[in-house]
């Protein structure tokens, strides 16, 4: 399983395609299953950067563990939730939301 | 200290001005990625795991206090509340973003300060000796040559854009403190029998995936030629250094390629050209830079003598921190003062806004207006008279940066590695924690002595493990994060790059190893003032490699 990510523009704050949009989170990131689901994400992500929405836009493999969409390697966890060094900072610092059944 | 002058002035704030446009046009979407990345680079600007990264170059890593209360206003208006200082004398803001920058290189051009070259393939931030203008063994000040350089290599125009990054330091001392063999250009200020001062010149140094150490091309090049002979050093690298693998673009390999004698002939051939035509510094244009670094007037203070003595009585932690942190001054009443950023289990280099602007405080009160950025990833107060050290401990103990380890093994640098950099493939900021932690005795420590342990999260060696008497590379193997061990580097004056021990060690091993290799040390030392680099320089590796791995060699 795969899901979008990228750095949104103005502010570099790493983000996850979601429910047509850009989520802050990863948890309920648009999961795709397939080669055809994955190009699917590949152009919305291609779409965002020639909109200068996104940069450094990637299809990163997930799991889902209890509902939540989690990273599978350790770099991309850690752009999930923040420097492991610092719990007070980055997307650990609030939240995460429960990912809709 | 430097001041700028108005062409200086001019210069950053046109700087600013034509980044901010760029900026701006990039949010507006006039400008791509593609375009706007190689600008943003050359403004200090990077893209990290979670969110961008400015990194601010600290000439030389000297800067007094109103900069540095500069900087712990930016950690607290656009950043995090807080700051990394770096190994090459500059500071980087993790969280910065994009929108905001303009306004934070416009804050930071009000106190002289900017991030220009503090990326791409142009010659960075000039680093030098923490100590200089300060240290009792320095034969001149190697500043001034460092900004002579700085202002040489500021956007010019043949060396913006070379095969690859180009980093010079210089000392002016014998006991190198500015690690000059691990740079392109290393410069060593020195006299000859003449009593005339200049340099001996090493070239090709470097770390990365391909560590060298760099060869001394000249022994005594006089001071009026700095600069045409950087030119050629410059030119038959730009000339001839590889732009078709980025990984074999720096001059190391060009110099290691070509062979020394064959570089050092072709630099002298070309500087033949240059020698005596305009980059020829003229007398007056060295003292008139010199007269910016014009020591600040010391007066006799010869209380501190007694005032430490009884002050040491007094307190133990102040008895320790003095024996560690506090090193000779050129004037006897004065001494050099370390301020660890290297607290127990703390980030290796991280400062909180109001601990910068607690020791800018401190820097106006007791240290003549000036602070350094060392290269080791901590902060310096050259100038304090011994009668005011107790002042300025008492001082740092409030603000939690009174840790008397310099130069001890929890006095690590460390890289940012995977918990922020995008180039990183495992983490170094907690193993340097840990091992911190295990080794939180200060009497331990000391036992142990001088012991230089660097660690980087991935093979481009940002966190200099090559050089460390104990080195310590984090790469990823399987998913999962390894940590490869060095033995036997070293960055002074007698440069060397340590030897892989053995196979790596996870996360959860790491520690004991290190552990593992300490006591090692301090079973087979001749006495205690063998150092670590000594010791293993005497017995090579196979005594520690016994104690790590002889136990699976027997099970095998």
């Amino acid at each position: 399983m795969k899901v979008l990510t990228a750095n949104r523009l103005t502010d570099g704050i790493a983000v996850w395609y979601a429910d047509g949009g850009w989520a802050e989170t990863v948890g309920g990131a648009d999961l795709a299953h397939d080669k055809a689901a994955e190009d699917r994400l590949e152009a919305i992500g291609a779409a965002a950067y020639a909109n200068n929405e996104v940069v450094d836009v990637n299809l990163i493999d997930v799991t889902v563990v209890d509902g939540l969409v989690e990273p599978v390697r350790l770099r991309e966890k850690i752009r999930a939730a923040g420097p492991t060094i610092r719990e007070d900072l980055g997307k650990q610092a609030s939240p995460q939301p429960v990912r809709a059944a | 200290m430097y001041r700028y002058d108005e062409f200086d002035h001019d210069f950053v704030q046109a700087r600013v001005a034509e980044f901010s446009d760029q900026v701006q046009r990039r949010l507006a979407g006039e400008i791509t990625e593609d375009q706007f990345r190689p600008l943003r680079l050359m403004n200090g600007v990077y893209l990290q795991l979670h969110a961008y990264m400015l990194r601010i170059a600290v000439p030389y890593g000297t800067l007094n206090s109103k900069q540095m209360r500069m900087l712990g206003h930016i950690a607290r208006k656009y950043d995090k509340g807080y700051g990394h200082f770096t190994t090459r004398q500059n500071i980087q803001f993790n969280w910065p973003a994009l929108s905001d920058i303009p306004a934070i290189l416009a804050d930071l051009a009000s106190v002289e300060m900017h991030a220009i070259q503090t990326s791409g393939n142009c010659i960075r931030n000039v680093t030098a000796d923490h100590f200089a203008g300060a240290a009792a063994d320095e034969v001149a000040d190697p500043r001034p040559y460092a900004e002579i350089l700085r202002q040489w290599s500021s956007v010019h125009p043949e060396f913006s854009f070379l095969p690859r990054k180009f980093k010079i330091a210089v000392t002016g001392a014998e006991r190198d403190r500015a690690a000059i063999q691990t740079h392109d250009i290393g410069l060593h200020l020195k006299k000859n029998a003449a009593g005339e001062l200049g340099f001996a010149v090493y070239v090709g140094g470097g770390q990365g995936r391909t560590p060298m150490v760099a060869r001394k091309i000249r022994d005594f090049l006089p001071e009026a030629d700095l600069l045409s002979y950087c030119t050629a050093i410059l030119r038959v690298y730009n000339l001839y250094g590889r732009r078709d693998n980025k990984y074999k673009a720096r001059i190391k390999i060009l110099v290691h390629e070509t062979g020394v004698e064959e570089i050092t002939r072709q630099v002298e051939a070309e500087w033949q050209e240059l020698k005596d035509a305009e980059l020829k510094l003229p007398e007056a244009d060295i003292q008139a830079i010199n007269a910016y670094f014009t020591p600040p007037g010391l007066a006799e203070r010869p209380e501190g003598d007694a005032a430490v003595k009884l002050a040491r009585l007094d307190s133990k932690n102040f008895s320790e921190w003095l024996d560690q942190n506090v090193v000779t001054h050129r004037h006897p009443d004065y001494a050099a003062v370390t301020i660890s950023l290297k607290g127990i289990g703390e980030v290796p280099g991280d400062a909180t806004d109001s601990q910068m602007e607690a020791v800018a405080d401190i820097a106006e009160k007791y240290a003549f207006d000036e602070l350094r950025v060392s290269h080791e990833q901590n902060l310096i107060l050259p100038h304090v008279a011994r009668a005011d050290l107790k002042a300025v401990y008492d001082a740092l103990v409030d603000i939690g940066l009174a840790t008397a380890n310099s130069n001890l093994i929890s006095d690590i640098i460390s890289c940012p590695g995977l918990d922020y950099c995008a180039l990183a493939t495992a983490r170094s900021i907690p193993v340097a924690q840990e091992i911190s932690q295990r080794f939180a005795s200060l009497e331990r420590q000391r036992e142990i002595g001088e012991l230089k342990l660097k660690i980087s999260g991935c093979i481009n060696a940002c966190g200099h493990h090559h050089v460390g008497h104990i080195g310590i590379l984090g790469v990823e193997k399987k998913g999962s994060e390894l940590y490869q061990v060095t033995l036997g580097g070293s960055a002074d004056e007698n440069t060397s790059v340590g030897e892989i021990i053995g196979r790596g060690f996870s996360s959860e091993e790491i520690t004991d190893a290190i552990e593992q290799i300490v006591d090692t040390y301090l079973g087979l030392r001749l006495s205690p003032s063998e150092r670590f680099i000594d010791a293993y320089r005497r017995v090579g590796p196979a005594p520690f490699k016994e104690a790590l791995y002889a136990g699976e060699t027997k099970a095998a």
